[in-house]
């Protein structure tokens, strides 16, 4: 299967393809069929491959399978590679995105489109393969672009809702600015390295000296360009501003584009160009403060929001955060050990609050439910396993990621160890806003007490179509994380880490000893009772003495307002980006440019040509006299011309002898 | 013998008269003639030319000329005696349908 590696990606195409031509006419039976089928064979056909990647004991599979563009010496084919880090993205990608189609059937069966969702969810689980298996930048390229697109579909989904297409153009445009940086930074590495390809890329750049802190050289920039992609990609400062909008697609939507796998894309280009960033210590820098910033940010907003799905959606944006301030910091592994938990307790969190929404008859607001708890109990139980995941409490999966990346901060040596001191600070205080919001929304949603009315909701657990994908990520979410965990038993080793050693192995910190041992166990003590106080927090606050809530958001009017209004960053841009261009658009590209000069022009010479047309018609009087005039006037001058023009002129009567 | 340019002097004459009677006049008969008036005189011209030079080209040329005016003659008075019928008039000042 390894030798035919493209067969993975292409099945999800065909489903795409099947569904999309054929799907209307097709009963919903038939579309699930393909669109879960082409999934499911997708994600054994990854599983083989795997077994064969490992069994063959190689360190990277690269095979060039056709070329697309070539010119001069460049190069740009469809060629694929797997190592450690494409085996966890596409086994991700694949399983967790198998789930999700699963889940979306018992989701979607009651509304309209359903081939036309299959065969968007299809092609995107074919370009997130694609962007995850290519072996050079340009086919990840196509990938990153194609899940953009895909993710823009899905997002207008509801197209005839207008905040969910004007969500989708924003996605689309936000993302397209970031987009825009990727490619700045592939044309400077084919500048300096004239090729695109990883291999030879990371064999070039790898000898060469790396730039000095605070000097902006080649790798920074082109670090720091590629960082500015995985920012609109990913969601982070100062471009998330699409991720929360992007809830208005449907919510299988959200867990499986916005939550695991296409948001990941950004720390995942970032992890696959750990050379250049560990060439690009100001890059590095970059990246841990604003994935750091980022989350902190987002969690602040996460606090007081009430739609359930605006709340895991700042949290994403958090969380991702969290991805970039390990990457940041150089512990890459921490990071994508993170995406890979990351994506199993968010999109369990998504599906679990689609279930909610199903069960309450598509209300999102938590004001309006309560009490829950009883009469959806498979959703409560696995929605509380991803809190617990997300908080990080141990043995659940989130605990030893977010632990490992806490960790790596507080060592961190980028910038001096006063940053690595911040970095920790925020993260861990990132920690306890995480743990407050989250047992906010579990306390809102599934305890306390009833806040709707019994007679016009029909409270009902899912089908088992949906509740199933819910257990296995409840469990997945429990396990996940417990491949690092022997490393905090004492001579243990993280598993994570070792089994990711062949990627990042040259920028790894090196195995830690037993001193750094003391300190991580001591880290995790912290970590954990932060997570407790936050929990304990949100259970007082909201179910001790659920008045109180109220009388802090009063006394804290200013405070509440402005993070309820998430900080005004839309009205920011609206007033610095939005409207400024809207002007220039309007008023000089449109009125100026546009009808003045471009139309001005055209209309112009059709005026001026009419106008000609007008003066000259007089000319023409039909009267043949008139034209015998013209006649003779145009001889008379014509001799004139030829025999005295300009003085003199031709000596034709010197011919008469 | 008479000097070429007084055959070249009568030949302008003639073409003048021509052409002032090809412009004032108002009966198309009158402007056909006139034509034909202005044909002659170039007609004239070559000949003198052709045995002041001593060539036959222009002889040829006036032959060539007849023809042609034959022809002219033929087609234009054709042409006027369609207008006299349908217009009742021969007057070109009233033969004006292309200014609409």
């Amino acid at each position: 299967m390894l030798e035919y590696l493209w067969i993975v990606p292409l099945l999800p195409l065909l489903g795409s393809a099947v569904n999309g031509l054929f799907g209307a006419k097709l009963p919903n039976k038939f579309v699930n069929g393909v669109a879960i089928g082409s999934t499911a064979l997708s994600f054994l056909c990854a599983l083989e491959a795997v077994r064969e990647f490992f069994e063959s004991g190689q360190v990277l599979f690269h095979k060039e399978f056709f070329t697309w563009i070539a010119g001069g010496n460049f190069r740009a084919g469809f060629d694929l590679q797997m190592d450690q880090l494409t085996v966890v993205m596409v086994l991700v990608v694949t399983g967790v995105g198998w789930l999700i189609h699963i889940y979306a059937t018992g989701y979607m069966a009651h509304e309209g489109g359903y081939y036309r969702f299959f065969s968007y969810l299809n092609l995107f689980m074919f370009f997130m393969l694609i962007l995850v298996l290519a072996a050079n930048y340009v086919l990840l390229f196509v990938g990153w672009e194609g899940v953009g697109l895909a993710s823009y579909l899905l997002i207008g989904f509801y197209f005839l809702k207008k905040s969910a297409s004007d969500a989708g153009k924003k996605a689309f445009i936000v993302n397209r600015i970031g987009d825009f940086g990727f490619m700045l930074g592939m044309f400077l590495l084919f500048k300096t390295f004239g090729t695109l390809d990883f291999v030879q890329l990371f064999a070039m750049a790898d000898p060469w000296p790396a730039d000095a802190m605070g000097h902006l050289g080649t790798f920074t920039i082109a670090s720091l360009l590629l960082f500015t992609g995985a920012c609109g990609k990913s969601a982070q400062l100062p471009l998330y501003v699409w991720l929360p909008d992007a809830m208005e697609g449907p919510t299988p939507v959200s867990a499986l584009i916005h939550a695991a796998t296409m948001v990941t894309a950004g720390v995942y280009v970032v992890a696959r160009s750990h050379i250049l960033f560990a060439h690009a210590p100001t890059a590095m820098l970059v990246v841990a403060i604003v994935g750091c910033a980022t989350a902190f940010f987002a969690a602040t907003i996460g606090l007081v929001q009430t739609d359930i799905k605006k709340v895991l959606a700042y949290s994403t944006v958090s969380q991702l955060g969290y991805m970039f301030l390990a990457c940041g910091v150089g512990a890459f592994s921490a990071g994508i050990f993170h995406l890979m938990t990351h994506a199993f307790f968010k999109a369990l969190l998504f599906l679990a609050a689609g279930s909610v929404i199903h069960a309450m008859g598509g209300e999102q607001d938590m004001n309006r439910m309560g009490g829950l708890s009883k009469k959806i109990r498979w959703t409560y139980v696995t929605m509380l396993t991803a809190t617990l995941a997300i908080a990080g409490f141990p043995p659940f999966a989130g605990f030893f990621s977010k632990d490992s990346i806490l960790l790596s901060a507080f060592q961190s040596e980028y910038g001096g160890r006063n940053v690595g001191y911040t970095l920790y600070a925020f993260g861990l205080a990132t920690a306890l806003l995480t743990t407050f919001y989250m047992f906010r929304l579990i306390f809102l949603t599934f305890q306390g007490k009833q806040r709707y009315d019994e007679h016009n909701v029909h409270v009902h657990e899912s089908p088992k179509s949906m509740l199933a994908p819910l257990m296995i990520l409840a469990l997945l979410s429990v396990v996940g994380g417990w491949l690092a965990a022997p490393a905090f038993l004492p001579g243990g080793t993280d598993y994570f880490t070792k089994f990711m050693q062949p990627v990042f192995g040259g920028v790894e910190v090196a195995e830690a000893e037993a001193q750094a041992r003391s300190l991580e166990i001591t880290l995790a003590i912290v970590a954990v009772i932060t997570a407790l106080i936050g929990a304990a927090v949100a259970y007082w606050l909201y179910l001790k003495r659920p008045e109180k809530a109220d009388g802090l958001a009063k006394s804290l009017k200013p405070a509440y307002t402005t993070l309820l209004n998430k900080y005004y960053v839309d009205e920011l841009y609206a007033a610095t980006v939005v409207r400024p261009l809207l002007w220039i658009s309007t008023n000089v590209l449109w009125k100026a440019a546009d009808v003045a000069g471009i139309d001005g022009a055209v209309n112009g010479i059709a005026s001026g040509t009419t106008a000609i047309g007008d003066g000259v018609r007089h000319t023409q009087s039909g009267n043949a006299r008139s034209y015998a005039v013209w006649v003779v006037v145009g001889a008379i001058v014509i001799i004139a011309v030829t025999f005295f023009w300009p003085f003199g002129g031709k000596p034709v009567v010197g011919m008469v002898h | 013998m008479v000097p070429t340019s007084y055959y070249v002097i009568l030949s302008a004459i003639l073409f003048g008269l021509g052409v002032f009677a090809f412009i004032f006049k108002r009966n198309i008969i009158t402007i056909f003639m006139s034509i034909e008036l202005m044909l002659n005189a170039v007609n004239l011209a070559f000949v003198a030319f052709s045995q002041a030079l001593g060539k036959l080209d222009g002889q040829v040329f006036v032959l060539f000329v007849i023809v042609v005016a034959a022809a002219e003659a033929a087609v234009g008075l054709g042409i006027i005696i369609l207008i006299a019928r349908n217009r009742q008039t021969l007057n070109v000042e009233r033969v004006d349908l292309l200014k609409l």
